[in-house]
C-alpha cells in the first residue's frame, strides 16, 4: 500500500510556466530571495534617510524633502515592517529553505506545488500593498513595526494613520496567509517527503531549523491574522477591540470599551515567535557551515536539535517581556522574567556547541564561514543585553531607549542577515552554476562585520544615557543633544557599511554572469544537494531518488578515503 | 515529456510517512491546527471583552435562540451527511458521493442563509456596528439600540466571531462544490455570486461580503489551470475533515454567543 500520494508534474514549458508561475520549488526559492534582496535594499535606503535626518535634522532628503517629525515615523515603521516580514522572515525560510530542504532530504519538490506557488505570489502582492502606502493622500503609518494601538486604530491619529495605515494592516494580513500556506508546506514536505534513510535524526541541522521554524510560523501568523482583523474593524467598522474611550486631537472618538493591551497581546502573541522565525534558520546554516568549514562533525548534534526545539517551545512563553511597561502585576511580570532567562539555557548551548566545532577544527577561512563565524559573535554580542531587558526593573528604564535597539538589532537584525549572507555565498554555487567572487566577498565580510558593530555598539550607551527610540527631534533637546556625537559616529559608520552593501550586490549579479564555473561539490560537503548536478535537474536528482546511509556531518571520519562522508556513501562505523 | 515527470508513489524509495498517512491529510492537519489558533485569538479577544466589561447584555430573545438551534441542526445534519459522503468515496461509488457532498452544501447554504437573515435582523433592530449603513425605512427597537449604544463591545464581538465562522462555511461549501463537480462548479459560483449580489441591498453588508465568492472563484480557476485533476476518496475526506472542523467551531461560538447571552 502506498502512503505517500501520486506527486507528478512534468517538467514546464513556455517562459510563464517556467520562470513566472513555476511550480518548481528551486524557481520559487530563487523569486523569494530576489523579492528579500529587492525589500532589503529598500529597507536599507529608508534608514540611511533616518540616519541623515538625526544627525542633520535640516537636511532635505530625495523623495522626502524636508523630513518632519511624522514624516520620521513613517521612515522607521516602514524600514522595520519591510526588514521584518519581507527580508527576515522571507529570505531565509522562504528563499533558501525553499531551494534546500526538499533536495537535503531527498525529494524532487515540496509536497504541495501549487500551494508553494500562491504562497510566493501572496507575499509578492503583500510586498506590493505595503509599498502603496507611501504613494497614498497622508502617507505611509507611523505607528512602528508593532502597530500599537490606539495610534494604529483610528484614523484620525495622525497623517499616516488613514488609508497609509489600513494598506499596512492589508499588507500584514495578506503576509500572514502567504506565511500559513509556506509553513504548511515545510512541515509536511519534512514529515512525509524524506528520502529513504534519511531519518529524522540524519537531517542536516539547517532542515531541523526549517522545520521548527514552519511549526512556529504555523502557530504565531494564525494569531497575528486575527489581531490584523480585528484591527482594521476597528479602523473601518466602528467596532472598539483596541479603542477605549477617549479623545484624539481633541475629538471625542465615539469608541469605547477596548483595550489597547488587548492588541499587545495579540501583537506579541505573534512577535515574540517570530524573532525566532527570523534567526532559526540562521541558527540551522550556520551550525551547518562551521562544520563544514572546520572539517569536524557538528558538536553535539543531538543537544542541536533539542535546543531548537526548546528555543521554539519557550519562545511561546515570553511574549510578556514586551509588556513590561503596560502596568501588568509584578507576579505576571516576574513570571515572564524567569521564562525569558530560561531561553538563555538552550541558546547558550549552541553557542556552547558552536564554539565546541571550531575547537582544534582545520579551518577554511572561505567567505560563508566568515559569515557564520560572524554570526556567532554577533549573536553572542546581541544576546547578552537580553537578560537584562528581561529585568522588569531596569526594562522600565531601557525599555523606550536606543538599548533595545542595539540589542534587537545585533541579535536578530545583523545575526540573520549575516546567516542570509553566509547562505547566498554558500549555496550560490548550487544555485547559479558558478562561484562568488573570494576577494570582494572577502572585503564585504570584514566592512560589514566592523560597520556593524560600529553603528550598534554606541547605541547601548546612547540608550543607556537615556537616547530615545522613535524619536526624531533628539538633537532639539538639550540633554539629548549632549550625545550628538554618538549620534554623528554611528551615522558615519552607517553611510560606510550601506555602501559597502554594493560590493555584495555588484559581485551577485557579476558572478552570475560572469563568474568562475563551479563544481558540483566546490566546499567538499556531505549533504545531499551537492551530490547531484549544479544547478539541479527539474526533478532536483535526475530521476533516482537518494538513499541516505549516513549522518549529515561525517568530516574527518578516521579510515575514510576522504575527509567527508557524503550521506549517500557506503555507511560509516567509526565513532568519533 | 514522460521521462520528465517526477513521480514518487514509490513506497520504498521514502522513509515512511508520519503515522503512515499520506500528504494532503497531514497538510490538512495542519491548517486546522493554525486555523484554530485563528479562532482561538477571536475567542480570547471576546473573552477580553466581556470579563472587562460591567453589564454584559443578554438581549437574545426565544427567535433568535430558536433560528440558531435550527441553524445549528441543519450544521450538525451537514457532518452527517458528510460522513455518507467518505463512506461513499471510500466504496468508490461516484453517484452518491456526489449527491451526498450536494447535500451537505446544501445544508451549509441553509445555515448561511438563516444566518444572514438573523443578521440583517438583528442589524434592523439596532445591533449594529456603527459605520454599517443603517436600514432605511425601519425602526430600531429601543432595545438592541440601547446595547449598541451602551456596550459597543457586544455587537463587535457577536459580528466578528459569527462573521469569521460563516465566512468559514462559505468557503467550505466551494470546497466541497469542487470536489464534487470540479470545474463545472465554476460557473456555478459565478451565478452564486451575481445572485448573491444583486438580491442584497445596497446597505446590507452581504453586498460587498458577497465578492468574496468572486475573489475565490479567480483562485480556484487559477489553481485548476495550473493542476487540472480529478479528485479522488482522499480529497473527500481532507475535504470532510475541514467540515468537521467548522462545525465544531460552531459548537463553541453557539453557547458562547448565543446561549450565554440570551434572555431567561
Ligand atoms: C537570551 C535571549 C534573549 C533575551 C533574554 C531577550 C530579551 C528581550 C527583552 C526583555 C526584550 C524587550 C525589551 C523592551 O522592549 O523593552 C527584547 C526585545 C527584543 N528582542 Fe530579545 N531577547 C533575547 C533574544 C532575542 C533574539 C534571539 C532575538 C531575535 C532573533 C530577539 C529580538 C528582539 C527584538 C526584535 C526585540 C524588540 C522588539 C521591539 O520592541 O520592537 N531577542 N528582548
Ligand atoms: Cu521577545
Amino acid at each position: 500500500m502506498t502512503t505517500h500520494e501520486p506527486h507528478a508534474h512534468a517538467a514546464p514549458q513556455g517562459f510563464l510556466r517556467k520562470y513566472i508561475f513555476s511550480l518548481d520549488h528551486k524557481i520559487i526559492g530563487i523569486q523569494y530571495f530576489f523579492l528579500a534582496l529587492v525589500a532589503v535594499f529598500a529597507g536599507m535606503f529608508l534608514s540611511l534617510l533616518m540616519r541623515i535626518h538625526l544627525v542633520w535634522p535640516n537636511a532635505s532628503l530625495p523623495f522626502f524633502g524636508q523630513i518632519k517629525p511624522e514624516t520620521y515615523l513613517s521612515l522607521l515603521t516602514m524600514h522595520g515592517t519591510i526588514m521584518v516580514f519581507f527580508v527576515l522572515t522571507t529570505a531565509p525560510q522562504g528563499g533558501f529553505g525553499n531551494y534546500f530542504l526538499p533536495i537535503q532530504i531527498g525529494a524532487p519538490d515540496m509536497a504541495f506545488p501549487v500551494l508553494n506557488m500562491l504562497s510566493f505570489w501572496t507575499t509578492f502582492l503583500g510586498f506590493l500593498v505595503l509599498l502603496a502606502a507611501f504613494f497614498v493622500t497622508g502617507g505611509a503609518p507611523l505607528h512602528g513595526w508593532t502597530g500599537y494601538a490606539p495610534l494604529s486604530a483610528l484614523p484620525s491619529a495622525g497623517p499616516g494613520e488613514g488609508l497609509g495605515a489600513d494598506l499596512w494592516i492589508i499588507s500584514i494580513a495578506i503576509f500572514c496567509i502567504g506565511a500559513l500556506m509556506g509553513a504548511l508546506n515545510f512541515i509536511t514536505t519534512t514529515l512525509d517527503m524524506r528520502a529513504k534513510g534519511m531519518t529524522l535524526m540524519r537531517m542536516p541541522l539547517t532542515c531541523w531549523a526549517w522545520f521548527i521554524t514552519a511549526i512556529l510560523g504555523l502557530l504565531a501568523f494564525g494569531v497575528l491574522l486575527s489581531a490584523g482583523i480585528l484591527l482594521l474593524m476597528d479602523r473601518n467598522l466602528g467596532t472598539s477591540f483596541f479603542v477605549p474611550l477617549g479623545t484624539v486631537n481633541g475629538v471625542l472618538t465615539g469608541h469605547k470599551g477596548g483595550s489597547p493591551l488587548l492588541w499587545q497581546h495579540l501583537f506579541w502573541f505573534f512577535g515574540h515567535p517570530e524573532v525566532y522565525i527570523a534567526i532559526l534558520p540562521a541558527m540551522g546554516l550556520c551550525s551547518q557551515l562551521l562544520s563544514v568549514f572546520s572539517r569536524k562533525p557538528i558538536f553535539g548534534y543531538k543537544a542541536m536539535v533539542y535546543a531548537i526545539m526548546a528555543i521554539g517551545f519557550l519562545g511561546f512563553m515570553v511574549w510578556g517581556h514586551h509588556m513590561f511597561m503596560s502596568g501588568m502585576s509584578p507576579y505576571s511580570a516576574f513570571a515572564f522574567s524567569i521564562m525569558t532567562m530560561g531561553i538563555g539555557v538552550p541558546s547558550a548551548i549552541k553557542t556552547f556547541n558552536w564554539l565546541g566545532t571550531l575547537w582544534r577544527g582545520r579551518i577554511r577561512f572561505s567567505s560563508p564561514m566568515l559569515f557564520a563565524i560572524g554570526f556567532v559573535s554577533l549573536f553572542v554580542v546581541g544576546g547578552i543585553s537580553g537578560p537584562f531587558l528581561a529585568q522588569p526593573v531596569l526594562d522600565i528604564y531601557l525599555h523606550e531607549t536606543y538599548f533595545v535597539i542595539a540589542h534587537f538589532h545585533l541579535i536578530m537584525g545583523v545575526a540573520s542577515i549575516f546567516g542570509i549572507f553566509a547562505a547566498t555565498y554558500y549555496w550560490f554555487p548550487k544555485m547559479f552554476g558558478r562561484m562568488m567572487n573570494e576577494t570582494l566577498g572577502k572585503a564585504h565580510f570584514w566592512l560589514t562585520f566592523v560597520g556593524a558593530y560600529a553603528i550598534f555598539m554606541p547605541m547601548h550607551y546612547y540608550g543607556m544615557a537615556g537616547g530615545l527610540r522613535r524619536y526624531s527631534q533628539g538633537t532639539e533637546v538639550a540633554w539629548i543633544n549632549s550625545l550628538a556625537p554618538i549620534q554623528k559616529f554611528i551615522s558615519i559608520a552607517a553611510f560606510v557599511t550601506i555602501a559597502s552593501q554594493f560590493i555584495f550586490l555588484i559581485n551577485l549579479l557579476w558572478s552570475m554572469k560572469k563568474g568562475e564555473k563551479a563544481a558540483d561539490n566546490p566546499w567538499e560537503a556531505t549533504t545531499l544537494e551537492w551530490t547531484t548536478a549544479t544547478p539541479p535537474p527539474h526533478d532536483n536528482f535526475g530521476g533516482v531518488t537518494p538513499v541516505v546511509h549516513n549522518g549529515p556531518y561525517e568530516y574527518s571520519v578516521p579510515g575514510a578515503p576522504r575527509d567527508f562522508v557524503m550521506q549517500t556513501d557506503a555507511p560509516v562505523t567509526a565513532k568519533h | 515529456m514522460a521521462d520528465t515527470v517526477v513521480s514518487h508513489d514509490i513506497p520504498s524509495v521514502y522513509e515512511p510517512s508520519l503515522f503512515g498517512t499520506y500528504s494532503k491529510k497531514i497538510g490538512m492537519w495542519l491548517f486546522l491546527m493554525s486555523d484554530s489558533l485563528t479562532f482561538g485569538a477571536l475567542l480570547y479577544a471576546y473573552s477580553y471583552g466581556r470579563i472587562s466589561t460591567a453589564g454584559w447584555p443578554t438581549p437574545f430573545h426565544s427567535t433568535s435562540i430558536v433560528n440558531a438551534t435550527i441553524m445549528t441542526a441543519f450544521l450538525l445534519t451537514s457532518s452527517l451527511t458528510m460522513v455518507l459522503a467518505v463512506r461513499a468515496s471510500v466504496q468508490k461509488d461516484a453517484k452518491s458521493q456526489t449527491l451526498w457532498l450536494l447535500a451537505t452544501m446544501a445544508c451549509g447554504a441553509a445555515f448561511v442563509v438563516l444566518h444572514g437573515r438573523e443578521w440583517s435582523n438583528l442589524i434592523a433592530e439596532g445591533l449594529t456596528l456603527p459605520m454599517f449603513p443603517a436600514v432605511p425605512g425601519h425602526e430600531a427597537s429601543p432595545e438592541f439600540a440601547n446595547v449598541a449604544k451602551t456596550v459597543p463591545q457586544f455587537p463587535s464581538t457577536f459580528f466578528t466571531l459569527t462573521g469569521m465562522h460563516m465566512l468559514h462555511v462559505t468557503l467550505g461549501i466551494v470546497y466541497l462544490g469542487v470536489v464534487a463537480l470540479r470545474r463545472k462548479f465554476i460557473p456555478i459560483l459565478l451565478a452564486l455570486w451575481l445572485i448573491a449580489w444583486l438580491a442584497t441591498p445596497s446597505y446590507s453588508p452581504f453586498h460587498y461580503g458577497a465578492h468574496v465568492l468572486l475573489v475565490v472563484a479567480v483562485v480556484i480557476s487559477i489553481i485548476l489551470w495550473l493542476k487540472p485533476k480529478v479528485y479522488d476518496s482522499s480529497d473527500v475526506e481532507v475535504a470532510g475533515l475541514y467540515w468537521h472542523f467548522v462545525d465544531l467551531v460552531w459548537m463553541f461560538i453557539f453557547p458562547l454567543v448565543y446561549l450565554m447571552s440570551a434572555r431567561i
